[in-house]
């Protein structure tokens, strides 16, 4: 299997997937003549052309809702935000367009695209560019919300998402742009919906998503020093939840720890963890744990920056406190 | 009988034949009666919510609809009622869409600012203030990136040309020469908001000169004016010649929603534009004019429609409420099995 980066894999499943289906097109800022901002589009104007890899002024409203319109006559936009915090100017389009048109219009409109760019947090570009939005997006019926953590998984979703007849917002992460992992070739699809199980364990589950998937099997790797198997699920897809996944590793472990970059207060961590609760009550030999980002917005200093994310640290000490071996 | 003896009437050297002139009037008194017998059942607490009527304004959504092609897109804000009726969109369908009704144009889920009809290139009915305004550039899009000779009529108020979002798509419309007539439905008040208090530019028609959008004034309250310039505008995006900025003067004889009761203007003024400039009378008193029908005729017409509208209201109150199973339907076009606890299902 041929081993790509993470930004390689995501061109590859555009190309494809453009090549496939001539309803598709990239629009965004600087995807063509820059060849993206992260170099993911490198390429693609070369191969499809100014009429399908579009360059837009830097207006993230207007653009977002080009995509909704266009995907209401039957095209398939991919909209590229540069990063995920300029969406925040397309939320009326995101939230009040694409994720309700359908039902608004009782079934006879819907917008088959893919808002698609980097979240989470970058490496010291401050509070505006760095924060965790999937949150937001996974609480509006109506969207999807898929976050890949490798290469392998970033051009599977990607595709999938495409092909999608709804709405996905389809959230990368700036920091594993480089990350390197073998990517099977052609027609490779993973179905929304589905979790995956990236280390299996029987002493404690941690559940992570995007970047944090790294830095959960990175503490796996130091709890099995430590005589602790841990079982790391990757939900990949933050709405429709694969909650059977998840549910089924807490009843064989018994004790979990979820893990995000985002902020506590009515993240994917609480949702999970009321999930859990719900419906492994009775098979949790302790309360479930967060290791969340903190509740600040993100500073610039590189120490402050490194405190106010995650570690693997934290996720291995909420681990061995969760199964009781602390 | 060749053309020139067939009666109609000559506006500005074009011809409206008796035939069209009586289709023109008919959908603009039904539109008219079809919005009273709204703000009726509103006020009877049938209608919910909120309701933006459009009496006043007709001579606009029908003289677009006589210039436009059928298969032209079209999108408008929430004070949609009018256009979708002059669209050809089944009124029981809207007055059941209005009650809340299973046979709604949008089955009950959407209401009165949300009618959509796909068959009919109707994409809404959208309740943010010119949020519709970048959907219709993404239709303008679509046309250009299909080729496919649509144009796309976006309709917005005074109220909404001063949303951002309305100049990121003159751009991008005017960057790409996309097919798009932007229409700005100037009723003069945004909610309370007189135009001048709001617009730094009042000739609206001019917004667009930043962006080399040609504008086009036209007075909203005479049908057969409006619809042949609209005509104009309508060629000029078809052509190939990018987005035009139309302006249409008119006047909303209500308050902007059902609960407004329009203190902010004088009876006076209200007065000047609905007996001076009304659109119907205005087309009724050129066809009596040119012979073309009667007071008596149109008195007769009258009570005929509101006849229809009645029986319209009776039959769509006379529907049920939607199935309760539709409250889960329409979310995704693709769900996933087993994935939602959403879907009601209870642990």
């Amino acid at each position: 299997m041929n081993k790509i980066t993470y930004r390689e894999a995501l061109n590859q499943a555009m190309a494809e997937e453009m090549t496939r289906d001539d309803r598709v097109f990239l629009m965004g800022e600087e995807v063509a003549e820059y060849n993206g901002a992260y170099k993911v589009s490198q390429g693609l104007l070369d191969k499809f052309g100014p009429k399908r890899v579009i360059d837009t002024p830097i207006t993230e409203l207007g653009f977002a809702g080009l995509g909704v319109g266009a995907s209401m006559t039957g095209l398939r936009p991919i909209i590229e935000f540069m990063t995920w915090n300029f969406a925040i100017l397309a939320l009326d389009q995101i939230v009040n367009a694409a994720a309700k048109m359908k039902y608004m219009s009782g079934g006879q409109y819907s917008c088959p695209m893919v808002f698609r760019g980097a979240g989470g947090s970058a490496a010291r570009v401050g509070a505006q560019h760095s924060q965790s939005l999937e949150n937001w997006m996974a609480n509006v019926p109506g969207l999807k919300v898929v976050m890949p953590s490798n290469p392998a998984d970033a051009k599977g979703l990607l595709k999938a998402s495409i092909r999608d007849n709804d709405t996905v917002i389809f959230i990368e992460n700036e920091i594993n742009y480089g990350d390197v992992g073998p990517v099977p070739e052609g027609d490779y699809i993973i179905p929304l919906g589905k979790a995956d199980i990236k280390r299996a364990g029987t002493d404690v589950t941690i559940v992570a998503h995007s970047r944090m998937t790294g830095f959960a099997l990175e503490a796996a790797k130091v709890l099995a020093q430590q005589g602790i198997e841990a079982e790391v699920v990757d939900p990949r897809t933050i709405r429709p939840l694969d909650e059977d996944t998840i549910i089924a590793s807490v009843v064989k472990t018994n004790c979990a720890v979820v893990v995000e970059e985002g902020w506590r207060f009515a993240g994917i961590g609480a949702e999970i963890s009321a999930r859990i609760m719900e419906r492994a009550f009775d098979d949790l030999d302790s309360p479930v744990i967060r290791v969340t980002g903190k509740d600040v917005p993100m500073p610039y200093a590189a120490n402050l920056e490194l405190m106010a994310l995650p570690s693997v640290a934290d996720i291995v000490e909420a681990a061995r406190v969760a199964c009781g071996r602390a | 009988m060749s053309a020139e003896q067939k009666s109609g009437i000559t506006h500005e050297g074009d011809f409206y034949s008796e035939e069209a002139l009586h289709e023109m009037h008919d959908s603009m008194l039904f539109i008219r009666r079809f919005e009273e017998k709204a703000g009726q059942l509103y006020g009877l607490k049938k209608i919910g919510g909120f309701c933006h009527l459009c009496n006043g304004q007709e001579a606009v959504c029908v003289g677009l609809e006589s210039a436009a092609d059928a298969k032209d897109y079209m999108m408008t804000s929430y004070r949609d009622h009018g256009h979708i009726l002059a669209r050809g969109t089944d009124p029981t369908a809207v007055m059941a869409e209005l009650l809340g009704r299973a046979g709604g144009v949008v089955k009950g889920k959407g209401g009165s600012m949300h009618m959509f009809d796909i068959e009919k290139n109707f994409a809404g009915g959208n309740g943010i203030v010119g949020e519709q305004v970048p959907i219709g550039l993404g239709f303008g899009f679509s046309s250009w990136y299909k080729e496919d000779g649509r144009v796309t009529i976006c309709i917005m108020g005074d109220g909404g040309i001063n949303q951002g979002a309305v100049y990121e798509s003159f751009n991008m419309a005017a960057l790409w020469k996309l097919p798009i007539v932007f229409l700005v439905e100037n009723n003069q008040y945004a909610m309370g908001t007189s135009l001048d208090r709001a617009s730094a530019e009042t000739q609206l028609y001019k917004r667009g000169i930043s962006f080399k959008i040609p504008g086009m004034k036209i007075d909203g309250m005479d049908v057969l004016e409006f619809d042949k310039k609209m005509r104009q505008a309508i060629e000029h995006a078809r052509s190939g010649k990018g987005p035009i900025l139309v302006e249409a003067n008119t006047y909303r004889y209500r308050g902007h929603s059902m609960s407004d009761p329009a203190t902010y203007r004088t009876r006076a003024e209200v007065d000047e534009w609905r007996s001076g400039r009304d659109p119907i009378a205005r087309l009724q008193n050129q066809m009596i004019a040119a012979g073309l029908s009667t007071e008596e005729a149109f008195k007769q017409k009258d009570k005929d429609i509101k006849k229809r509208v009645a029986a319209i209201a009776k039959e769509a109150e006379a529907q049920p409420e939607p199935d309760a199973s539709e409250l889960w339907t329409d979310i995704y076009s693709d769900p996933i099995e087993g994935a939602y606890p959403e879907t009601g299902k209870v642990y």
